[in-house]
């Protein structure tokens, strides 16, 4: 195995200039910084007893998704996306912008959508009653389905509502598969505007954790956090995630391409790195990141370290033990905040990197483990790490620019 | 020609190896032999009962066997095949060592029937999710959580071929297959591989993907014959049919496969997208993202829409697709459009969705290869607002330089591919 190549070095340098989130501790950045330095968490022990997720913090649709139409052709995780992509984009100054947004770029990091509960229940339970004839499934699903509903499922339609509702339509390419997919998202968007394949991207991803669906599909492997909350570092007894909910999206451009246009950067994405380990012996996700971090750039000492971490073993533990190489660096974990977003943890990383670094100051440490240490200094590093629960290891460089 | 970059100074893209499986069978040899012959490979399902179905046909492939059955499983077993045909032909790497990046286009996955009926059994009484979650744990279903994870078959495909880095699975919904052979053609460009391996595939016959779609009527629902139910570009054509298949190719830059001595199958000379913005399944009334796709595409290969010599059609077949396919093409090749062969694969292998832009590419790469086109059939009632010479119920000779592979999709999704016998 060979890490994947980063872009070619002296290529164009890419900025990112728009950040929109729109997670469990609020819309917009502002919101989000209040939140995490309040050390504040909204999570719900209750209501998908035993297992804890992170409940999205609801806003008005209405302001980034106006038609009631379009809301309505949505299930959660699109209109999640849909709202924090528009924030993204207002945040970059392009929105509404046709020109821009003709031939922006399009990289979502998906999932899929909910299904009908009452129609799965239903079908079982008639099943289990003996409705087992030729043809009961197709009839039920025929009668009971929405039509639209698929669409609303489908991995590639929260770009499709994207491009539908805020107007994004130079590109719209969707990247599934779990965490990996928001770090690929990233690194090709970064590479072809690297590269001159492209001069502006929308890239991010979203996810409703509030579904019994998606609990059952990681339940299966038991990695669901159960009963109590506590913070990724401290799970080595219950070791797990929250599922969470958040939409995460970044705006990326070439330097040449924010200059002309005369817009204010957040920060550089420098690079992002990517792997997959098999992970068949212990270690390999640990020395998998040790590689990533040794191509990511020249890195100072006392930088950050925003991590994905998920609460999920023996990843978590594998991860803690490269981070244990590199005690100088001050670190956080995103997914005691905001619960595990799977595909959009990377994005939601990066975006918090770069907010950070606009904002002179790393968000405090919430970690009774010590693990995290505070931060005095205004970052100017800051690496974001994404190893998958069970597959795929990423990490990017996100640098203040001078 | 020695030269080794495009007019644009760009690595020149070439393919080495490739892998084809349908509803006709499997193999590149196979296949062509069928699809010049004007077979069809659709048949009435027997997977499933159909009772209570409007559609009952599909292309699917019962001749690679998947027990117990999922979408999943047969959409990475389809892969496999194709890519090991793939790979043998290009002769790259060693076994198990592939030399470059995945990029695999798949359908989005997710628990099936048969393992949602097992688990509801497993709650007995009652079965709400509550009592499916108390079950789901413990390590009875572990299996199910590697099984249906999204990037499940691309990291099988990862492990199995010793591709490098991390896979890229991807769905731009029925233009996968073609996004997949641009992200390759992408890389290689860039400098960041020498070869990259493009693969793409689906399995999809089962009854809720099936009843997703016939909810949608975006289904033929012409069950008798099954054979006669594709008909492209025809008055009479009703919808689409689903079916399965994988299409692979070995992507290299041409230095890299000319260094080693390999076999040129053919050029990927230029790759367009463009999104659109109107509507959820339907395109733009006004034709313009499919029209500016097709721009897109000939501009990146450098070329004019005179040096299109054949047109390998999205053609699905539903009265939608081929009214705007036709509305796209003849906008962009005005007086020469009547000329110009367009024809549908899909005619005779049936839609195969996620995969149908690789399998087309193969295809497409195929008609350079023999210098002949293969028809579309089913052709009886010709739709007079699309005259477009489809090339109708038999295969013709003809001088073909140049291809173009369109693609297209739910969620606004365009991309069309150049596909050419020489360096241009």
């Amino acid at each position: 195995m060979t890490e994947t190549k980063s872009s070619n070095p002296g290529a164009a340098e890419v900025w990112i200039t728009g950040i929109g989130l729109a997670t469990s501790l609020g819309e917009g950045l502002d919101a989000n910084w209040e939140a995490l330095n309040a050390r504040r968490i909204n999570v719900d022990e209750k209501g998908f007893a035993p297992y804890v997720v992170h409940p999205w913090a609801p806003v008005n649709l209405d302001t980034q998704i106006p038609k009631k139409g379009d809301q309505r052709q949505m299930e959660a995780w699109q209109r999640i996306g849909t709202y924090a992509a528009g924030l993204a984009l207002e945040s970059a100054g392009v929105k509404g912008n046709k020109e821009i947004l003709g031939r922006m770029d399009m990289i979502v990091a998906a999932g899929g959508g909910e299904r009908d509960l009452a129609v799965d229940c239903n079908i079982l339970n008639l099943e289990a009653k003996g409705n087992s004839a030729p043809g009961f499934l197709n009839e039920r699903l025929m009668n009971d389905l929405r039509p639209t509903l698929f669409l609303a499922q489908l991995s590639n339609l929260l770009a499709g509502n994207i491009a539908i509702v805020h107007g994004v339509t130079g590109s719209s390419r969707t990247f599934m598969g779990e965490e990996a997919a928001g770090v690929d998202a990233a690194r090709i968007a970064l590479a072809r505007i690297a590269a001159g394949q492209s001069d502006i991207a929308l890239i991010g991803g979203s996810q409703n954790g509030e579904r019994k669906d998606l609990l059952v599909l990681y339940e299966f492997g038991d990695f669901n956090l159960r009963d109590k909350f506590a913070p990724v570092w401290a799970r080595r007894e219950n070791a797990g995630f929250a599922l969470g909910s958040a939409g995460a999206f970044l705006v990326i451009e070439s330097k040449a391409h924010a200059q002309a246009r005369g817009v204010k950067p957040y920060a550089r994405l420098t690079n992002v790195v990517a792997d997959l380990a098999y992970r068949k012996h212990p270690g390999e996700v640990t020395a998998t990141l040790e590689k990533l971090w040794s191509k990511l750039g020249k890195l100072a000492d006392k930088g950050a370290i925003i991590t994905g971490a998920t609460g999920a073993e023996p990843a978590t533990s594998e991860e803690r033990a490269f981070l244990g190489e590199h005690p100088e660096f001050a670190v956080r974990a995103t997914g005691t905040m905001f619960g595990h977003t799977m595909e959009t943890q990377f994005p939601l990383g990066l975006g918090l990197a770069a907010l950070s670094i606009s904002r002179g100051a790393l968000f405090p440490a919430n970690d009774p483990t010590g693990l995290e240490v505070e931060m005095s200094k205004p970052p100017t590093q800051i690496v974001v790490i994404g190893a998958g629960h069970w597959r795929g290891e990423g990490m990017a460089l996100v640098e203040a620019i001078k | 020609m020695t030269a080794t970059r495009d007019k644009f100074g760009r690595p020149i893209v070439v393919v080495t190896g490739m892998g084809v499986v349908t509803s006709l069978g499997s193999g590149q040899a196979d296949n062509w032999k069928k699809l010049t012959a004007g077979e069809s490979g659709i048949r009435t399902i027997t997977r499933f009962p159909t009772e209570g179905l409007k559609t009952t046909m599909a292309g699917a492939i019962d001749f690679v066997p998947v027990e117990p059955f999922s979408s999943t499983d047969l959409s990475e077993r389809l892969a496999d095949i194709a890519t090991e045909e793939a790979i043998a032909q290009s002769a790259i790497g060693s076994k198990g060592d592939f030399p470059g990046p995945l990029f695999l286009a798949v359908a989005p996955v997710e628990v099936e029937w048969p393992q949602r009926l097992e688990l509801g059994r497993a709650v007995g009484a009652t079965v709400d999710y509550d009592g499916m979650l108390r079950v789901s744990g413990g390590g009875r279903f572990t299996q199910y959580h590697r099984r249906f994870l999204f990037g499940s078959v691309a990291d099988h495909l990862a492990e199995t071929f010793g591709t490098k880095g991390s896979p890229i699975s991807l769905s731009t919904a029925c233009a996968s297959g073609a996004s997949a052979i641009q992200l390759g053609v992408e890389a290689i460009r860039r400098g960041e591989a020498d070869a990259a391996l493009c693969v793409a595939t689906d399995g999809s016959v089962n009854p809720e993907a099936l009843v997703r779609f016939s909810l949608l009527s975006a289904l033929s629902t012409q069950n008798e014959p099954p054979q006669a139910a594709v008909r492209p570009f025809s008055k009479n054509r009703d919808g689409f049919v689903m079916a399965e298949g994988a299409g692979a190719l070995v992507l290299e830059s041409y230095e890299a496969a000319t260094a080693r001595g390999a076999k040129i199958l053919g050029i990927v000379a230029g790759c367009g997208e463009l999104a659109d913005s109107f509507h959820r399944t339907r395109s733009s009334p006004d034709g313009k993202p499919i029209i500016g796709c097709v721009r897109n595409a000939l501009s990146d290969a450098g070329i004019d829409s005179d040096q299109i010599d054949y047109i390998n059609a999205h053609g699905t077949g539903t009265p939608e697709n081929d009214k705007m396919e036709y509305l796209g093409i003849s906008t962009v090749f005005g007086e020469r459009t009547r000329q110009v062969p367009v024809s549908s694969n899909k005619s005779m292998v049936g839609h195969t969705l996620s995969a149908a832009g690789a399998v087309e590419a193969v295809f497409s790469l195929l008609t350079l290869e023999h210098q002949r086109i293969p028809p579309t059939i089913n052709y009886d009632v010709p739709d007079p607002a699309i005259p477009f010479d489809v090339v109708p119920n038999t295969a013709r000779d003809a001088r073909v330089t140049a291809v173009m592979s369109n693609s297209f999709g739910f969620g606004g999704q365009n991309a069309v591919l150049i596909l050419t016998r020489e360096p241009l």
